[in-house]
């Protein structure tokens, strides 16, 4: 289990995955969409971890350091994961106060857009 | 010393207009702020166009931090070439939006429009004018996270549903590109595009590396909407305003088609991208389909939107197939076409727009007979269409007369027969309009109302119809940039 950490991420991204593609209810989708992103973060953050290594921050007795650099930049993508999220739910929303639903079968039902 | 900081400029501009528009909260006055960003952005891509062509390549370190560590501004041929032509028609289509929107959109929500729209041209310029591949996606999804809110600002509700869809389907893409990052970022230790491009010949063939390009592939691909991963586009185009559809489609995808190149050329290089991963064959096959597979669709159409958006997808084809050549003429026909369809699809989305301006659809059936109550949208429409399908002294025969000198110098014939071929379609699908216009009887009998629309919509339409006849005459400006682009992205000059 050398690449314990990957296999999490491999199965969380399947996982958003299936979510996406199977639920019809608009906001468990959403929920598919921020467990996949999430995997992402976990691949980034394991990708800067060095076996043994520390935070970056000089002290006597250690050598070895961890990347900051995937941290800060998953940083970054956790906002933007954010915004995306809280659009997501705006959109949802304003489809429900159109529609009265937010199931996609039935609104493909009113509109044939889908 | 402004003339230094002109690649920041680029991005800041827009970026500071957006709150502005939000804070004043008026319709005149973040329209006119909207103009006035818009145009000192035309401004800057010009300048800093003449600046690469004269001295070569500018870089920019934000905030002073050299390269490989700091985030490195560059502009060269080729990403100069992009800005001119994003922030051109981005100006264009803003004085058309002024009667457009306040037609097509909610009064109290007009100057919310306006905001998204410059956060949408900062994210694009930025995604066009960055040398760092993370900084990229930031920007990719400050544009993206834009079209979406600017497709759903729609009174349609049928837009909220392409919007969602549209925003999964992207953020997928989005997220792929991000692994691709960090994959690439593993194995080379950095950002930076220019010193990726050093590092990564000495760790090729690794299974990494090769991973990192497929979810870049398909990434962008997403972005692009290449067949067969366009089902977000149709939607999109149809349910948005006018004036978004015409934005978006004349420039969210040739700066994604941007990214396709600056990644497969100047970042993973030739060698890896066609020699060893095969691309070229990968691209000929989804580029043809994408090809017929748009033009077909399109051909179907009762909604003249669909069918431009259709269409839209068969033009990306074209230019994903000049790539698949990778050779000089291949590279300087998609570039070409880049800059051409942009002239082309906005042209006739705002023609289009105009006829949505007075009848309030796009249906094929709601036009019939209305070429004699708008001759000069109906002529404007027309011409477009003829550029589309590649008649002489227009743009899009420019643009395809490489194409098929790049599938001849490859030794491909029945590509540049297809190519032919798939013009045909175009001519079928723009006439079934035409004859719709001009030759079918009206349905209603003319109305007050339905006499030509104003004409700060007209002018705006023209004046890309005339740069659309223009440039396909006086060739010396993009058949100049061009090839000396493709060189550059090859390596040729560089």
């Amino acid at each position: 289990m050398g690449h314990f950490n990957y296999w999490i991420v491999i199965y969380l991204m399947m996982a958003g995955f299936y979510i996406m593609i199977v639920q019809g209810n608009l906001v468990k989708k959403i929920v598919g969409l921020n467990i996949f992103q999430a995997s992402i973060f976990i691949m980034f953050i394991s990708m800067g971890k060095v076996e043994d290594g520390t935070a970056p921050i000089l002290v006597e007795g250690t050598t070895y350091y961890s990347s900051p650099l995937p941290h800060v930049l998953i940083l970054t993508a956790i906002v933007v994961g954010v915004a995306t999220t809280a659009l997501a739910l705006a959109l949802v929303v304003r489809i429900n106060e159109a529609h009265r639903s937010v199931e996609e079968d039935e609104i493909h039902e009113q509109d044939k857009s889908f | 010393m402004i003339s230094h900081h002109l690649p920041i400029l680029q991005v800041i501009v827009p970026l500071l207009a957006a709150p502005l528009c939000l804070l004043l909260y008026d319709r005149f006055l973040s329209w006119c702020i909207s103009l006035f960003a818009s145009g000192i952005a035309f401004l800057i891509a010009a300048l800093l166009l003449h600046q690469t062509l004269h001295t070569g390549v500018i870089s920019y370190e934000l905030g002073g931090w050299a390269a490989p560590w700091g985030i490195e501004y560059r502009v060269d041929i080729v990403n100069a070439f992009v800005l001119l032509i994003v922030t051109a028609i981005s100006s264009t289509i803003i004085v058309f939006a002024k009667e457009s929107v306040a037609q097509e959109i909610y009064a109290e929500r007009i100057p919310l429009f306006y905001a998204v729209y410059m956060l949408f041209l900062c994210g694009l310029l930025g995604v066009t004018v960055t040398g760092d591949v993370f900084n990229l996606f930031v920007f990719m999804e400050i544009s993206a996270l834009s079209s979406y809110t600017l497709i759903a600002i729609s009174e349609d509700r049928r837009a909220l549903t392409a919007s969602y869809q549209y925003l999964f389907l992207g953020t997928i893409g989005a997220s792929f590109i991000l692994i691709s990052i960090g994959l690439l970022y593993s194995m080379t230790g950095t950002l930076n595009m220019q010193d990726l491009a050093r590092r990564l010949p000495a760790v090729s063939g690794n299974r990494t590396v090769e991973s990192a390009f497929a979810f870049l592939t398909v990434g962008i691909s997403i972005k692009l909407a290449l067949v067969p991963l366009h089902l977000w586009l149709p939607n999109a185009y149809t349910y948005a305003p006018s004036v978004v559809s015409a934005f978006i489609a004349s420039t969210a995808t040739k700066v994604a088609f941007y990214v396709l190149l600056r990644f497969m050329f100047s970042v993973l290089g030739v060698t890896l991208s066609f020699q060893s991963m095969l691309l070229s064959g990968i691209f000929l096959a989804l580029g043809i389909a994408a090809i017929f597979v748009g033009s077909t669709a399109a051909i179907f159409q009762d909604n003249i939107k669909r069918m431009l958006a259709y269409s839209s997808i068969a033009q990306i084809g074209y230019m994903v197939l000049g790539v698949s050549f990778a050779t000089v003429t291949g590279l300087t026909a998609a570039l070409l076409h880049l800059f051409n369809h942009a002239l082309i699809k906005a042209a006739l989305f705002l023609a289009l727009g105009c006829i949505f301006y007075r009848f309030g659809s796009a249906s094929m059936n709601q036009i019939y007979g209305i070429g004699r109550r708008m001759p000069w949208t109906m002529t404007a429409f027309v011409i477009g269409g003829l550029s589309l399908i590649g008649v002489p002294l227009t743009v899009g025969f420019i643009s395809k007369w490489y194409l098929v000198l790049a599938a001849m110098e490859a030794g491909m014939w029945l590509v540049a027969a297809a190519i032919l071929a798939a013009s045909l379609l175009t001519v079928v699908y723009i006439w079934r309009v035409v004859e719709a216009a001009w030759f079918k009887v009206p349905v209603q009998s003319p109305t007050a109302n339905t006499g030509e629309v104003p004409l700060s919509m007209l002018l705006p339409t023209w004046a890309l119809i005339i740069a659309n006849r223009y440039f396909g005459i006086d060739t010396s400006l993009t058949v100049g940039v061009a090839p000396q682009a493709a060189e550059w992205l090859l390596g040729i000059t560089g």
